[in-house]
C-alpha cells in the first residue's frame, strides 16, 4: 500500500506546492498551521478540487494527472472523506446514513471488506441506529460520518480535522475509537490535523506543512526527534517511542517497557506483557550529564551518542539529539549546559528521565 | 349545498381542476427549469432566468395573446399539436390550464430555486465522496432536502392560478363550463345586471379557497421541515 500526492496550485495570495508519499498501512498525518495548505491537499486527492498540476496515486491506481489529462470524478474514486463538520444528511436516520456509500459501492460491484456489523460495533454507535443526525452530540456524529465512509468500502481514508470541532472531554471519548480503527482495518489513512497530541496518538508517518510547502516528511519519530524542526514544535518537541511492555515491578509499581536498544521505566501500567504502547518522552523532562550519576531519584538513565545539536536561538535553548542504538531521544537544554558539559556531536553522554515524566499516550 | 348554484359549483370544480393541472404540468418543468438556473453551467443562463420570470412582469393580457399566437390552431406549436394529434388548447379548459400553468410558473420557479440554493453543498460533496452520481445527488439529497420550499412554492402558485383572469380570458376564452374560472365568472355576474349577490357568494369562495391553501401550505411545509430532520 502507498500513496504519493504530488500538487501544485496557485490561489489569489498564496501557492501550494506540496509533494509527499506515505508507504504501507497506518496513519499519514499532514500537520502544520491553518492556512499551511494541509486541507487542499485532502480537496485534490477526494477530487473535490482541480489544482492546477496534480498527481495522486493511491497503490498503483492514478486517481489524477493532470500532466496525463487524468482526472477521476470524486464519486469514482473510493476515497473516505471525513470533514470537520461530519454532513451527515438530515433527512435520513443514522442507518440510513450508514448504508448509502455501502448501498453505492455495492451496486458498483466493490468487493465489500468493510461490513456494517463490524463498523457498527467498533464506533460503538449500535444505540444511535435509529436516530436522526440532529439529535446527536458532536462526538457521536463525527463517529457515524467515520462509519459512513469507511461502508462505502474506500481503499484510502481521508480526515480532515476530525476533531477540530470538539471538545477535549469529546475528543478524549473518540480518539480511542480512531486508535481501533487503526488496529482493526488495514486501510491507509490520511489525517490532517493541528493538533499535535492527535499527531502523538495517531500518526506513523508525519508530513510537516509550513506556507504551502513540505518542511520534513518521513516516519514520525524520526520527525518529531529532530532538534532543527523542533523549535516549530515549541513545546510539543520530544520523541515518541512505540515500546513493548516487557514486565511489570508489582512491588516497585513500575512498568518495564522496550525497545531493542532502550528500556524505559514507567508507573505502572494496567496492561499485559507483550502489549505494544506508544509513549512520548518530551524534551523538556530530559536531562543530559557527561557520566552515569550516584544517589538521584531519575529511574531512566541511558548512555547514548550526541547525534546532532541545535540552537533554538529565540528561547536560548538547544537540542541535543541522543541516538541510543537505534532510537533517538531529544534533550532541551540552555547553551550554557551543552558548553560546560563540553558536548559536540558524535561525543558520548548520558540521557536521564524521569519515570512520571514519560507520558504513555496509547 | 344550496349556496351555490349549481353553474356555480360548475366554476368552482372547473377554477379547481384548472389550477391542479396548471400546477401538477408546471412544477416538474419548474423544478428542471430552477435547477438549471441554479446549478447549470452554459452560457444563456442569465437569459434563461430572465425568460422564465417574463410572465411575472409583462401584462396578463400581452402573455394570453402571445400563447394564442404560439399555441392557437394556426399558431407554430398550436398548429403542430393540432395536426399531429389533434390538440386544440386556445379557448378548451387546456388552454385555461396552460395559461394559469405559464402565469404561476415564475412562481414556482422563483420559490424551488431559493430552496435549492439553500441546500447545503457540503452534504451533496458528501454523496460524492460516497459514490452518488449527479442525477443520485439530485434525487437522494438535494430534492429531499428543497422538498418542503418546493411543496409550498406549488401550494402558493396553487392558489395563485385561482385568480388568473387576463391571460384566462385573453386565450381561452369565457365559455361556462369549460373556460369560466371563478374570476371570470365573478367578472360576468358583476357585468349583467342584478348580478351583485352572485358575485358576492363567488368572492366569498374565492377567499375561502385562498385561506385554506395559505393554511395547508404553511402547515405542510413545517412538517416536512420536521420530516427532513431542520
Amino acid at each position: 500500500m502507498s500513496l504519493a500526492v504530488a500538487l501544485r496550485h496557485r490561489f489569489p495570495g498564496r501557492e501550494i506546492d506540496i509533494e509527499f508519499t506515505a508507504a504501507g498501512e497506518g496513519v499519514t498525518a499532514l500537520f502544520g498551521p491553518s492556512g499551511a495548505g494541509k486541507s487542499t491537499v485532502i480537496a485534490a486527492v477526494a477530487g473535490l478540487l482541480r489544482p492546477d498540476r496534480c498527481r495522486v496515486d493511491v497503490d498503483g491506481r492514478v486517481l489524477t494527472d493532470t500532466a496525463a489529462g487524468i482526472w477521476l470524478p470524486p464519486e469514482r474514486r473510493r476515497v473516505g472523506l471525513v470533514f470537520q463538520d461530519a454532513r451527515l444528511f438530515p433527512h435520513m436516520s443514522v442507518t440510513g446514513n450508514l448504508r448509502y456509500g455501502q448501498r453505492r459501492a455495492r451496486r458498483s460491484g466493490a468487493r465489500e471488506t468493510i461490513g456494517f456489523d463490524e463498523i457498527v460495533a467498533l464506533l460503538g454507535i449500535e444505540p444511535l441506529l435509529g436516530r436522526r443526525p440532529r439529535g446527536l452530540s458532536g462526538g457521536e456524529k463525527q463517529r457515524v460520518a467515520i462509519g459512513r465512509a469507511l461502508l462505502a468500502q474506500p481503499e484510502i481514508l481521508l480526515m480532515d480535522e476530525p476533531l477540530a470541532g470538539l471538545d477535549d472531554a469529546r475528543k478524549a471519548d473518540i480518539l480511542p475509537f480512531l486508535g481501533r480503527l487503526k488496529t482493526a482495518l488495514r486501510l491507509p489513512v490520511l489525517y490532517v490535523t493541528h493538533a499535535m497530541d492527535e499527531v502523538i496518538r495517531l500518526a506513523d508517518t508525519l508530513v510537516l506543512v509550513e506556507a504551502g510547502r513540505v518542511a520534513a516528511a518521513g516516519a514520525l519519530n524520526d520527525i518529531l526527534a529532530r532538534g532543527d524542526l523542533a523549535p516549530g514544535l515549541r513545546d510539543d518537541a520530544g520523541s515518541v517511542l512505540s515500546m513493548r511492555v516487557r514486565d511489570h515491578d508489582a512491588a516497585r509499581r513500575l512498568t518495564r517497557l522496550e525497545t531493542a536498544d532502550l528500556v524505559v521505566w514507567v508507573p505502572l501500567l494496567g496492561v499485559l506483557p507483550g502489549t505494544l504502547v506508544r509513549v512520548r518522552v518530551p524534551a523538556r523532562e530530559v536531562i543530559l550529564s557527561r557520566g552515569q550519576p550516584d544517589g538521584i531519584s531519575v529511574q531512566n538513565i541511558v548512555a547514548g551518542r550526541v547525534r546532532k545539536i541545535t540552537e533554538d536561538a529565540p528561547r536560548h535553548a538547544a537540542l541535543v539529539e541522543v541516538a541510543v542504538g537505534g532510537d533517538i531521544l531529544l534533550a532541551r537544554v540552555t547553551p550554557d549546559a551543552v558548553r560546560r558539559l563540553g558536548l559536540v556531536a558524535d561525543g558520548d553522554v548520558v540521557a536521564m528521565f524521569k519515570s512520571v515524566g514519560v507520558e504513555v499516550v496509547a | 349545498m344550496d349556496f351555490l348554484t349549481a353553474d356555480e359549483w360548475e366554476a368552482v370544480r372547473l377554477t379547481l381542476a384548472v389550477a391542479v393541472r396548471a400546477v401538477g404540468f408546471g412544477l416538474p418543468v419548474a423544478v428542471v427549469m430552477a435547477w438549471l438556473v441554479v446549478r447549470g453551467r452554459f452560457p444563456g443562463r442569465g437569459l434563461l432566468g430572465m425568460l422564465l420570470h417574463l410572465p411575472l412582469v409583462l401584462p396578463p393580457v400581452v402573455t394570453g395573446w402571445l400563447l394564442l399566437i404560439l399555441f392557437g390552431v394556426r399558431g407554430p406549436i398550436g398548429g403542430w399539436l393540432f395536426h399531429w394529434f389533434g390538440i386544440r388548447l386556445a379557448f378548451t379548459t387546456a388552454g385555461a390550464s396552460l395559461a394559469c400553468g405559464v402565469m404561476v410558473f415564475p412562481i414556482m420557479v422563483r420559490g424551488i430555486r431559493l430552496s435549492l440554493e439553500a441546500v447545503d453543498r457540503g452534504l451533496e460533496q458528501a454523496a460524492r465522496s460516497l459514490g452518488a452520481g449527479r442525477l443520485d445527488r439530485f434525487v437522494t439529497i438535494t430534492l429531499p432536502l428543497a422538498a418542503p420550499g418546493i411543496l409550498v412554492g406549488a401550494i402558493v402558485a396553487f392558489a395563485t392560478s385561482l385568480g388568473e383572469f387576463g391571460a384566462v380570458i385573453t386565450f381561452a376564452a369565457n365559455i361556462p363550463g369549460q373556460t369560466q374560472t371563478l374570476p371570470l365568472a365573478i367578472y360576468t355576474a358583476l357585468q349583467s345586471p342584478g348580478g351583485e349577490a352572485q358575485a358576492a357568494r363567488l368572492c366569498a369562495v374565492s377567499i375561502a379557497l385562498a385561506m385554506v391553501g395559505l393554511g395547508v401550505s404553511e402547515a405542510l411545509g413545517r412538517r416536512l421541515d420536521r420530516a427532513i430532520g431542520r
